[in-house]
């Protein structure tokens, strides 16, 4: 039991490193459309660091809150796209 | 049910960690806004898939070795967070690459684009539309 805890540890600090190289990206991105895409990719990745963590420490309150980010995030990258839709023109 | 740890876990654990590699690789290797939307959703979509059926194969392993109803309750909940994140990841794509479209961006390697003529015409019928309504006011 306790080996498969230490290895969603293990995943989850991988992509936590993962994340971190998508901030990357959003801050380097040449356009705001990439830096949109960037926060999306980090945004699916912070839900799946939660889900693994829920099982590595025994807590079903982190996969609740991966829904409610989930959500959340949803309408964040709607209104993104809205913004960068609206502000060309 | 040791077994179900080296036959299942681990490589649910190793194909999420490689697929969101790629994911997040394609960020750094490609051109392109839309080249760098193709790859890192989908990669990053499907390695999330795989991460939480490694969560659901341990609840299941969890609930055989007697850990009672609480493990029910995680495989509910992560469907629920699964079935969100694979209509919402899908859906944001989309109205980003749209929006990436229509902000001017155009795509770099792309030999015909049939995308212009529909938004050229929409365009005219949102021209027409504000005409009519301010000969309304007037």
């Amino acid at each position: 039991m306790t080996f498969a805890r230490s290895l969603f540890c293990f995943a989850a600090a991988w992509l936590g490193v993962l994340a971190f190289g998508s901030v990357l990206r959003m801050i380097q991105g040449p356009t705001d459309a990439d830096r949109a895409v960037a926060l999306d990719t980090m945004n699916s990745l912070v839900i799946a660091i939660m889900i693994l963590l829920s099982a590595a420490f025994d807590s079903i309150l982190l996969v609740d809150l991966a829904i409610v980010y989930g959500g959340l995030s949803f309408v964040a990258t709607m209104y993104l796209g809205r913004y960068i839709e609206r502000r060309s023109r | 049910m040791s077994w179900m740890i080296n036959v299942l876990i681990i490589p649910f654990i190793v194909l999420g960690i490689v697929v969101n590699s790629l994911g997040v690789i394609s960020l750094f290797r490609f051109k392109d806004v839309y080249m760098r939307m193709h790859g890192a959703t989908k990669c990053s979509t499907l390695g999330t898939i795989f991460c939480a059926l490694a969560v659901i194969v341990y609840s299941i392993m969890q609930l055989g070795a007697g850990g009672g109803v609480r493990f029910v309750v995680l495989i509910i909940h992560i469907v629920l967070a699964l079935f969100g994140l694979l209509i919402g990841n899908s859906t944001s794509a989309h109205v980003l690459s749209r929006a990436a479209y229509r902000s001017g961006i155009l795509p770099k390697m792309a030999v015909i684009d049939e995308y212009a003529e529909f938004c050229k015409k929409e365009l005219e019928a949102e021209h027409a539309e504000a005409e009519a309504k301010n000969e309304e006011v007037e």
